[in-house]
């Protein structure tokens, strides 16, 4: 689905070039949840970024789908779900969610009926006319992720969507997740700096550290699709979250 | 208790006066009352000193408010030459303040017309054009940099000379002036929107036309309001200025024109009074019009 080969991306600032990346390959297969995991600064967003062609790499070569991301985001091959809601004020939940369908030229009948199936998809019936000021963090960020499949993308790409929100919100959420990818076999590309989170949610975690950002470790996940937030208690996903947590460490994640 | 429950609608009614609006609004419209008859006394004094010596105290002061042609009229003398000119005076007579102001408001909406459709249309140039920006920003400064005052002469005779009289050359300079703050407002309101909201945009590869119609223009629209409300109080400006240089036929300009050949500072007084209203009434309907504009579109309260 996602094939990354060497992406390198520089900026030029007045004190010299940053290295955002630093020759990053990655391959995601069609119906995997990856995870990009790493301190700020280690260029997982700006990996995101590169795959959703809102920022173009310096060097190297990235297929979406088996087209260039300018030519993927062109014909909306994939949703993204950024960190804040980024919902429209002057729109109730549901024309929020109707927005990219307005834009891609869906008929009335077929945006009303996307929009129904959607809003029952992240469990915000009933909320179809609230305007996003009137919703909680965790309501918003479901009504964004709605808008984000509303159109039926084979990708969905979520820039720590969650990271604004308590554990206890994070949690449900992270659960709700996890069956929406079930339900629809979306392949995910998931932004977080949280252990548990990319452990749970993943089927693999890309390690990252920074300065320049690169990939440390690519860890595999194998739990079983239906999984419940118990298995956080279990010996095997304490061993996967140690050896994230040896990941980072090793890429000086912790170092001052 | 229940002397305290005696008392709380009292001190509620009293609380609600105090706290309300009514109140520092009634204190305020007093003190200026007050201050504009004592300067009244002041300045009309000079007048009388030496037609009629020997006043007593009250005849001296009642002198003072009741001048014909005074340096500054009192407020009752500017009422009631309002009252004479508006309310006892037929709507199609040219004594008509009515008339009069008809004739300005009319020709500084139809300038507000034309200097927002302007305005807007510059900011919208300007926000996808980067070039212009610099470009043309600094002409569109530069120009209001130039005394209206000066520049309205010009285009009432040249575009008399064109043919062009009356209502049209007169909104030219109120759209003349309208234009600046809304093209300034909206080009704050139109890039307004959030990197993400825009990025947004981008994800669905929406074009320009729909990037500008479904965000940049809803969120820019509590600015345009704020700039209309400028735009708007000026454009009366624009039209009264407008009506200076024509030999002053008719309009609030008018008035204060003839008023100030004829020393009738009654008249021009009444005039300014009669501008300041219908200033503030269009402001309160840009007002009224944002608030329920707001509304519909599910603002905060």
């Amino acid at each position: 689905m996602i094939a990354a080969n060497n992406v390198s991306l520089t900026f030029a600032t007045a004190d010299g070039p940053v290295y955002a990346l630093s020759d990053v390959s990655l391959s995601v297969n069609e119906g995997e949840f990856v995870s990009l995991i790493g301190p700020s600064g280690c260029g997982k967003t700006t990996l995101l970024r590169i795959i959703a062609d809102l920022q173009k790499p310096s060097s190297g070569s990235i297929s979406v789908n088996g087209l260039s991301p300018e030519q993927a985001r062109l014909e909306r091959q994939y949703g993204y779900v950024f960190q804040a809601p980024a919902l429209y004020p002057w729109r109730t939940v549901e024309r929020n969610i109707r927005l990219p369908l307005e834009i891609m030229g869906f008929s009335r009948q077929e945006q009303s009926n996307r929009v129904a199936r959607n809003i029952e998809l992240v469990n915000l019936k009933g909320f179809e006319k609230k305007y996003p000021w009137q919703l909680s963090g965790g309501m918003q960020q479901r009504a964004s992720i709605a808008r984000a499949l509303s159109f039926d993308p084979r990708l969905l790409l979520m820039d720590e969507p969650f990271g604004a929100l308590d554990e206890i919100v994070r949690d449900s959420l992270n659960l709700q997740l996890l069956k929406l990818w079930h339900e629809t076999s979306k392949t995910v590309v998931f932004v977080t700096h949280s252990i548990p989170e990319a452990v749970f949610l993943s089927t693999r975690i890309v390690v990252m550290s920074p300065r320049p950002g690169r990939i440390i470790d690519i860890i595999d996940c194998r739990f079983p699709r239906d999984r419940s937030l118990e298995i956080r208690e279990t010996k095997e996903f304490l061993a996967v979250a140690h050896r994230v947590r040896e990941g980072l460490r090793a890429g000086h994640s912790y170092d001052d | 208790m229940t002397t305290e429950a005696r008392l709380a609608p009292a001190s509620g009614r009293l609380q609600s006066l105090v706290h309300g609006r009514s109140f520092p609004v009634a204190i305020i419209v007093l003190a200026i009352i007050l201050i504009w008859y004592l300067a009244a006394i002041r300045l009309n004094a000079s007048l009388i000193g030496e037609a009629a010596p020997g006043l007593g105290l009250r005849d001296f002061i009642g002198a003072t408010w009741s001048q014909e042609r005074p340096l500054l009229p009192a407020p009752h003398q500017v009422i009631a030459e309002l009252w004479k000119t508006v309310a006892e005076t037929s709507i199609t007579s040219k004594r008509s303040l009515l008339y009069h102001s008809w004739v300005t408001v009319s020709s500084a909406l139809l300038g507000f017309v034309f200097g927002s459709l302007l305005g807007i249309l510059l900011a919208v140039a300007i926000v996808h054009v980067k070039s212009l920006e610099k470009s043309l920003l600094p002409w569109i400064i530069a120009s209001q940099t130039v005394p209206i005052l000066a520049v309205a002469p010009i285009i009432i005779v040249a575009l008399g000379s064109l043919g062009l009289v009356g209502l049209v050359p007169k909104s030219i300079i109120s759209a003349y002036l309208c234009f600046f703050p809304v093209t300034i407002g909206m080009v704050k309101g139109l890039t307004s929107p959030d990197p993400i909201e825009l990025d947004l945009m981008r994800t669905y590869s929406a074009d320009l036309w729909q990037t500008l119609w479904k965000l940049r223009w809803p969120a820019a629209l509590p600015f345009l309001f704020a700039s209309f409300k400028v735009a708007i109080a000026i454009s009366l400006v624009g039209a009264i200025v407008g009506e200076l240089p024509t030999g002053a036929q008719a309009g609030l300009g008018a008035r204060l024109l003839v008023g100030s050949y004829y020393g009738q500072t009654v008249q021009i007084w009444a005039a300014l009074v009669a501008a300041a209203t219908v200033a503030a009434a269009m402001v309160s309907l840009v007002g009224l019009a944002e608030r329920l504009t707001l509304s519909e579109m599910g603002v905060k309260p």
